[in-house]
C-alpha cells in the first residue's frame, strides 16, 4: 500500500479516574491509511482510549502524538481528527444539510465552499435527496451517515468510529461493515473503530489491537491474532478454542515436546525456548472428526456429548477417553452430513502439530 | 330454564366489564372525590366569572346579563393604571428572571463546585419562604437602604420589579433545569469534536435545546408577577398599585361586578399563559 509512516502513536498513555486505572501504560503505533480496531470486552478501556485519542479526556501519563504533533493540552476542536459517536450524536433541531455543513460553518468556511463539500458528503454516504430532512424523519442508518459524512466533510486524517455497528440489526450490519471497508479503502484516511464484536474487528480492520482491564495485551493482523494468539486471553476472546493443560518435558528439533493431559506427548512447532506448565490450544476448525482414526499428528478417541447445528456449519462437543473436552467445528459440506453423527457415538478427532499453539499464559 | 333475569343478569356482564385492582379511575368513590374537590376549587372562581356579567350593583342576586361593568371596568382610571404597572412589572420581572434563571439552571447542570449543594438549597429558598415573610422583609430591606420614593415611571416600579425577580428565578431555573437533564452530553462533544468553541456550542447546541424548558420557564414567570399579591402589597405604594392590589382596594370599598369583571380578565389571562407554558413543555418531554 502507500506510505506506512505512523500517524498516531499512544506513548505509555494511562488514563486513571480517581482508584480508577481505566488505561493502563498503553502503546499503540497506528499507520497512516490503515483500518485499525480497538478490540476487547467492556470496560477494557478501549472506548476512553478512543475518547482520548479524540481530545476528549486527557491522560494523566503519557501522551498522544498524532501527525507528528504532541496533542497534549490540545482541546479536541483543534485536533485533525474527528469522530462518529456511538449514539451517533445528530443534532436534532437541525436539518440534515446543516448537521454535515455545522463542522465547516463553526470554523468560518466560506458558503459556496459548504455547499459544495455538503453535496460531495451527502454523495458519498448515499444520502443525496436527505438534505432537507430532519433526524426525526431518519433511521438508525441514516442518522449514522449523517453522522459519518458531518465528520468526513472535515477532512480529518484519522476517523474514529465507537462502535459504529452496534445499535444495527444483524443484515443492516453485514451490509454497514462492507460500506465502512469501503469507504475507508476509497478515501485512504486512516480508521480507528471501538468494538466489542470480534466478528466486525476481524472483517473490516488491517489490524487490531486487543484490550483487557486497560492493557494492550496484542496488536496484530485479524490473520495473525488468530492463528497465533499470544496468550490464553486473546485466543480465547477471538473465535473459540480449545484448551489443554500440559507440561514442557523437552526440546525437539523441529519444537517443543509437552506432555499434555488426556494427550499424550505432542511435539508443538514453538520459537523459542519453553518450559513448566503450558497450554495447548487448537482451533476447533482445525480438527477432524471421523469414524475413524484419522492420518494426524495428534489422534484421541471420544465420544459426542453435545452437537449445536447452525445450518452451515456444525459444532460437536466430544468427550475424550481420557475425559478431556474438545469441541470441533466442521462444515455440513453434504445434505447427508447433519446425520453423520449422534450424540453418543464414537468418534475419532485429529488434527496437525503445525496447527497447536503453544501458550505460555 | 333461561330465567328471565338470569338472561339480564347475563346481558349486564356482558356490557359492564370487571375493572381490574389498580384501575382507580374507574372506581365510584374516587370519582366522587374527583368531583368535589373540582367543584370546591372552581364553584369560587365560576361564581365570581358568572356574577361579572350580573345587572346589579350589589351584586348578591341575579338580576339580568349585561357588559356595563366591563365597560366600567375599561373606562376606570385607577383600575387601568395599575393594570398597565402590573404588564410592566411582569414584562421586565419575566425578562431579567428568565435570564437568570437559565444561568443558575446551566451552571448547576454544568458545573461541580464547592458548596453546590448549599447553593441548591438557598437558590430554593425563595419557593418555601412563605410569601408574607418575603414581603416584609422586601419593604424592610428597600427601607433601611433607602430607596428612593419619588422616581418617575417606570422606574418607581423597580422595587417591585426586583422583588418579583427574586421570587421568580428560582422557579425558571427549576423548570430550565428539568430540560437540561434529559441533554445528551454526546451532543455537545460532538460540537467540540468538529471545531466549535465552548460560547459556539452553547449558542448553536445547547441554547436551542434549552428552548421549550425557557419559554415554559418564562410563561411561568409572566404568570407568578402578574398574580402576585402578597408580596407586591408590602412593596407597592400609593403611586405603584398592581393590579391584583387594585381589586383588593376595590373589594373594600363595594363589591360591584365591576371587581368581578378585572378579576375575571385577570383569570383568563393567566389561564391562557399558563395553557401556552404548557403546550411548550409537552414536546419537551417527548424531544
Amino acid at each position: 500500500m502507500t506510505a506506512n509512516r505512523t500517524i498516531v502513536s499512544i506513548e505509555g498513555v494511562t488514563k486513571r479516574f480517581g482508584p480508577v486505572v481505566a488505561v493502563d501504560d498503553a502503546n499503540i503505533g497506528i499507520r497512516e491509511g490503515e483500518f485499525f480496531a480497538l478490540l476487547g470486552p467492556s470496560g477494557c478501556g478501549k472506548t476512553t482510549l478512543l475518547r482520548m485519542i479524540a481530545g476528549l479526556e486527557e491522560p494523566t501519563e503519557g501522551r498522544i502524538v498524532i501527525d507528528g504533533q504532541d496533542m497534549t493540552g490540545i482541546p479536541p476542536n483543534r485536533r485533525p481528527v474527528n469522530m462518529v459517536f456511538q449514539s451517533y450524536a445528530v443534532f436534532p433541531h437541525m436539518t440534515v444539510a446543516e448537521n454535515v455543513a455545522y463542522g465547516l460553518a463553526v470554523t468560518g468556511t466560506p458558503k459556496k465552499e459548504i455547499e459544495t463539500r455538503v453535496r460531495e458528503g451527502l454523495d458519498l454516504v448515499q444520502l443525496s435527496g436527505f438534505a432537507d430532512r430532519r433526524p426525526d424523519q431518519l433511521s438508525g442508518g441514516q442518522r449514522q451517515r449523517v453522522a459519518l459524512a458531518r465528520a468526513l466533510v472535515k477532512r480529518p486524517r484519522v476517523l474514529l468510529l465507537d462502535e459504529p455497528l452496534s445499535a444495527l440489526d444483524a443484515k443492516l450490519r453485514e451490509a454497514m461493515q462492507l460500506e465502512l471497508a469501503n469507504l475507508q479503502a476509497r478515501i485512504g484516511i486512516t480508521f480507528v473503530i471501538v468494538t466489542h464484536d470480534q466478528d466486525e474487528a476481524l472483517s473490516m480492520a488491517d489490524r487490531i489491537a486487543v484490550m483487557r482491564d486497560g492493557q494492550v495485551e496484542q496488536i496484530d493482523t485479524p490473520g495473525g491474532l488468530y492463528e497465533t494468539p499470544g496468550n490464553r486471553f486473546v485466543a480465547d476472546f477471538i473465535g473459540k478454542i480449545n484448551l489443554v493443560e500440559g507440561r514442557v518435558i523437552g526440546a525437539e528439533a523441529d519444537g517443543v515436546a509437552v506432555e499434555a493431559r488426556g494427550l499424550g506427548r505432542v511435539v508443538v512447532p514453538h520459537e523459542g525456548t519453553a518450559s513448566g506448565e503450558v497450554h495447548l490450544a487448537v482451533r476447533p476448525e482445525k480438527i477432524r472428526i471421523g469414524r475413524e482414526r484419522p492420518e494426524a499428528d495428534v489422534t484421541v478417541r471420544g465420544k459426542v456429548t453435545d452437537w449445536a447445528y447452525y445450518g452451515d456449519i456444525s459444532h460437536m462437543y466430544v468427550e475424550t477417553d481420557a475425559g478431556l473436552r474438545l469441541s470441533v467445528i466442521f462444515q455440513n459440506a453434504t445434505r447427508h452430513t447433519v446425520d453423520a453423527f449422534d450424540i453418543g457415538d464414537e468418534v475419532w478427532l485429529g488434527w496437525n502439530a503445525a496447527d497447536t499453539l503453544l501458550l505460555k499464559d | 330454564m333461561s330465567h328471565p333475569s338470569r338472561e339480564v343478569f347475563w346481558l349486564f356482564r356482558v356490557f359492564r366489564t370487571r375493572s381490574g385492582p389498580l384501575e382507580y379511575s374507574r372506581r365510584l368513590w374516587l370519582r366522587v372525590v374527583v368531583a368535589v374537590t373540582f367543584l370546591l376549587l372552581y364553584a369560587p372562581i365560576i361564581t365570581l366569572m358568572i356574577f361579572s356579567f350580573n345587572n346589579s350593583r350589589r351584586n348578591v342576586v341575579w338580576r339580568g346579563f349585561t357588559l356595563k361593568y366591563y365597560e366600567k371596568a375599561w373606562n376606570n382610571e385607577g383600575l387601568f393604571e395599575a393594570f398597565t404597572n402590573s404588564l410592566t412589572i411582569a414584562f421586565v420581572s419575566t425578562i431579567v428572571s428568565t435570564i437568570i434563571g437559565a444561568m443558575v439552571a446551566v451552571m448547576l447542570w454544568r458545573f461541580r463546585f464547592p458548596g453546590k449543594a448549599a447553593y441548591e438549597g438557598l437558590m430554593a429558598l425563595p419557593i418555601v419562604v412563605p410569601e408574607i415573610c418575603m414581603g416584609v422583609a422586601m419593604m424592610v430591606f428597600f427601607a433601611r437602604i433607602g430607596w428612593p420614593a419619588d422616581m418617575p415611571w417606570p422606574l418607581n416600579l423597580s422595587a417591585i420589579t426586583i422583588a418579583h425577580i427574586a421570587f421568580s428565578f428560582p422557579f425558571v431555573a427549576i423548570v430550565v433545569r428539568a430540560r437540561l437533564s434529559g441533554f445528551n452530553r454526546e451532543l455537545e462533544e460532538a460540537s467540540h469534536d468538529l471545531g466549535a468553541t465552548e460560547w459556539q456550542t452553547f449558542r448553536k447546541v445547547i441554547l436551542p435545546y434549552m428552548k421549550p424548558g425557557l419559554i415554559a420557564g418564562a410563561l411561568l414567570a409572566f404568570t407568578l408577577s402578574l398574580d402576585d399579591f402578597v408580596i407586591t402589597f408590602f412593596t407597592s405604594g400609593p403611586n405603584t398599585v398592581t393590579f391584583p392590589v387594585k381589586v383588593y382596594s376595590m373589594v373594600r370599598f363595594s363589591v360591584t361586578p365591576e371587581v368581578n369583571a378585572a378579576s375575571t380578565v385577570l383569570v383568563v389571562i393567566t389561564i391562557i399563559l399558563t395553557a401556552i407554558a404548557m403546550r411548550f413543555q409537552k414536546p419537551a418531554e417527548a424531544a
